[in-house]
């Protein structure tokens, strides 16, 4: 008996421990992660490790959206723009207990900017030919020179996550808050808390408060919800306005809108030379005046209030107020009025003719609009713009289609005439718009891969863009994107819909969590994420 | 069970006669948005409410289950002639014609027809009016639902061949134009009809399925099948009591199978 008690005891004691209950935070991942390697992450699964293991040299907070020191506790970039100097944080150590200092940034930039390994997040310091050169001046100080000027240099480390050159782990060693303790392909990661994480909050208390976060592979939004009713998960991310407002009637508690996030709704008009439309609907949508028209007859009000539940805003513009530094807050607000439609279409000899609209050739005003099937939000936009097309006598043809065929049409075949769909913004600085605003670049969607700008506007924002990518002062870059969103809003090339709230779920278990506009909209304050006392009560 | 078979027959009538006519009537409108009142429930304007941009239910439910009603049934006439043609003929004439008519059949029945589906209706042209839209959807599903319908008439004809019956009258000097038209066509018309009833809710569930992806019939022109979107939720399958949809789905499909087996056990 007494050899029982012993093991009984210790068993008693282990569960009445506070110290042993876990603090585990789950949230669910959309498909598996493609790759644990952060230079090769291009996956928003992928991103979300990185994000929550990596440790970087300087971090975008996304709330202020301002830089951070981490890493790094200093920087410097080079009047030329092509130097950056980073002073970097003195005794830490990667999970594995590796110590880390200048070799394993110079040895992260390396291994980025290998041709060899197409790195993503590589590509965007690649501003011209030749090699990066790193100089490691003491054991904490480095210096990094790129071939050519590299505008918003510093604000790209955000997106670097610093390996080890040392560890015999490779890049399972990290300098984050967490670390990949087991993965098991379609069922979850887990994540456990890095010992060796440098941070402390301001009563001297090791970061981060979780012990381990779980990330359970799930594809299915409806599941997703429902687990996270029943309060089986803790976050979720996005969700869309129908959730929402869901949960909100049966846990307000649960939801919650961060305002404007820097996601957009829009469409366009193929104004492509290859394009496979009558030339005669080919030279309307080319008109200003007819794109203007349209712009000017789809109530975005009506479309923030019906589609969204108010949980969105009308857009001005190709940035969402959410960039605060970005955006230009002089652009005027989207219009609304039918009576000036008719007037600027009339200038354009188009005519109204027993309530339908014809243009000076007598041809009806009839196009399609195509968009991805599926997507309800987005279903009910284009039946509201076709309602509202139809009161100035356009004849509009909804075509939903499957994802594959709808992106054959607008980047291969360009066999359509106008296409409606989302932009996802991940980042801030408008270097990451670069492949839609060139005329020559294939996302430029309304007309790509121009051989030489199409229009004197297309010509101007080519200028603008490369202006704003070539220099180093950020006035200038926000004078040249200014001036860029004004062409934008005017010619609109893009008619920009609206832009949704961030709506995300947070379970009211949680403390610490502050939810912004920019990814990850939950979960970018990780460290400060944790559980209330309540419901560690609850748990012991 | 000739109660049951009229019972279904006056239902499915019931239900033909209101959509066709309701959508003549003036102030059925399954077009217009009323954007201050969407997602609402029954009021005296919007006796079952509106749908989530404000569009009167009654009216599109009543259209909705005309255009399936419709089409449904051009649809299965469409693959129950294909069927005849593909299955019946040859299954009289047998020989190699038989046994290429039944390679064919298995290979169309072994086509995932869903898929294929998809990939017809993504290369329709884009600007055709909802209306037609509507057709070309349905008219796809009859060119593609002829195997199993073929497969049976095939069975049905080689039984008729084989049969004494046949052999007696082919011993008797008649032609083999006649033997078919007087002798095997009337015995197989029960077997078609049957075929034809069970065709039609499969055809409306079909398109039901496809607008459950939104690829069904095109906006604004409502059918039954996207109104059953309209009870998909975030959460779950919404109980939604003002949306007859499902209800009027399922009576139809009920009607037109009772309709179906009572041909067949005539047959």
């Amino acid at each position: 008996m007494r050899r029982l008690m012993l093991p009984l005891c210790l068993l008693l004691l282990a569960l009445a421990t506070p110290g042993m209950c876990l603090d585990e935070l789950r949230f669910y991942l959309h498909s598996d992660p493609k790759t644990f390697n952060p230079g090769l992450v291009a996956d928003p699964d992928s991103e979300t490790i990185r994000y929550l293991t990596g440790g970087v040299l300087v971090r975008l907070n996304r709330q202020t959206q301002q830089l951070e020191p981490e890493l790094a506790t200093a920087w410097k970039v080079s009047k030329d723009g092509k130097t950056i100097t980073f002073q970097l944080r003195q005794g830490v150590r990667f999970s594995d207990g590796t110590p880390f200092g200048a070799q394993d940034v110079q040895f992260t930039m390396t291994v980025l900017m290998d041709p060899m390994l197409h790195s993503p997040t590589g590509d965007a310091f690649r501003s011209g030919q030749g090699k990066i050169s790193a100089a490691i001046l003491t054991p904490d100080r480095i210096s990094l020179t790129f071939p050519a000027p590299v505008a918003g240099l510093e604000k790209l480390f955000d997106q670097v996550a610093i390996m080890s050159a040392s560890s015999p782990k490779k890049e399972m060693a990290v300098l984050g808050p967490f670390y990949v303790a087991e993965y098991k392909p379609g069922a979850y990661v887990a994540l456990h808390r890095n010992p060796n994480y440098w941070k402390h909050d301001d009563a001297g208390r090791a970061l981060p408060y979780l012990d381990a976060v779980k990330l359970e592979i799930q594809s299915n939004r409806d599941i997703e919800m429902l687990k996270f009713s029943r309060n089986e998960i803790h976050l979720i991310n996005a969700m869309d306005a129908d959730y929402f407002d869901r949960l909100a009637r049966l846990a307000p508690d649960k939801v919650r809108d961060a305002g404007p996030s820097l996601d957009s709704e829009m469409m366009w008009f193929n104004q492509a030379s290859e394009a496979s439309v009558a030339s005669y609907k080919l030279e309307w949508f080319r008109s200003r005046n007819f794109r203007q028209a349209v712009s000017l007859s789809i109530n975005r009000d009506d479309l923030c209030k019906v589609v969204y539940g108010g949980h969105a805003i009308p857009a001005r513009g190709p940035v969402s107020p959410a960039n605060k530094y970005w955006f230009n807050s002089q652009l005027p607000q989207a219009r609304f009025d039918q009576e000036d439609a008719l007037r600027l279409l009339q200038e354009d000899g188009f005519r109204l003719v027993d309530g339908k609209l014809v243009d000076r050739g007598g041809h009806p005003v009839q196009f399609s609009i195509i968009t991805n099937a599926g997507n309800r939000s987005r279903e009910r936009m284009v039946s509201m713009i076709q309602a509202d097309l139809r009161a100035i006598g356009m004849q509009v043809n909804v075509v939903t289609l499957d994802f594959p065929s709808l992106i054959q049409r607008i980047s291969k075949a360009f066999n359509y005439e106008a296409a409606m769909l989302g932009l996802t913004n991940v980042e801030l600085d408008p270097n990451e718009q670069m492949n839609v605003w060139l005329s020559s670049s294939d996302q430029h969607q309304w007309n790509p891969r121009q051989s030489a700008p199409a229009t004197s506007w297309e010509a101007e924002i080519d200028r603008l863009m490369l202006v704003q990518a070539s220099a180093m002062d950020d006035k200038t870059r926000k004078r040249a994107f200014d001036r860029v969103q004004e062409i934008v809003a005017d010619e609109l090339p893009f008619i920009y819909l609206v832009n949704q709230n961030a709506l995300v779920g947070v379970s009211p278990a949680l403390q610490g969590v502050v939810p912004v506009a920019a990814r990850p909209q939950t979960y970018w304050d990780i460290e400060h994420i944790r559980f209330s006392v309540e419901r560690a009560n609850n748990a012991n | 069970m000739k109660i049951a078979r009229m019972v279904a027959i006056v239902v499915v009538s019931l239900i033909t006669l209101i959509s066709m006519g309701g959508s003549l009537l003036p102030g059925f409108d399954y077009i217009r948005q009323d954007r201050k009142h969407f997602s609402e429930g029954p009021s005296y304007e919007h006796w079952l409410g509106t749908d989530a941009v404000g569009r009167d239910r009654l009216a599109r439910l009543i259209h909705g289950t005309r255009v399936s009603l419709l089409l449904a049934p051009a649809a299965a006439g469409i693959s129950v002639v294909l069927a005849f043609v593909v299955g019946a003929a040859p299954g009289f004439a047998g020989g190699v014609t038989e046994r290429m008519a039944k390679a064919i059949i298995d290979l169309a029945l072994s086509l995932p027809w869903f898929f294929l589906l998809l990939m017809v209706r993504a290369m329709l042209p884009l600007n055709t009016s909802p209306a037609v839209s509507a057709a070309i959807t349905f008219s796809v599903l009859g060119l593609l639902g002829w195997g199993v319908p073929a497969r049976i008439l095939l069975a049905r004809a080689r039984r008729l061949r084989q049969s004494e019956f046949v052999a007696l009258a082919r011993a008797g000097g008649v032609s083999h134009r006649r033997l078919f038209g007087v002798h095997v066509l009337p015995n197989l018309l029960p077997v078609m009809t049957a075929q034809f009833w069970i065709a039609v809710p499969v055809f409306i569930l079909a398109e039901a399925n496809l607008s459950l992806l939104g690829l069904g019939v095109a906006e604004p022109l409502p059918s039954l099948g996207g109104l059953l979107r309209d009870l998909e939720s975030g959460l779950s399958v919404r109980s939604d009591l003002c949306n007859f949809a499902a209800l009027f789905v399922l009576v139809v499909m009920v009607s037109s199978l009772q309709v179906a087996f009572m041909k067949h056990e005539v047959s």
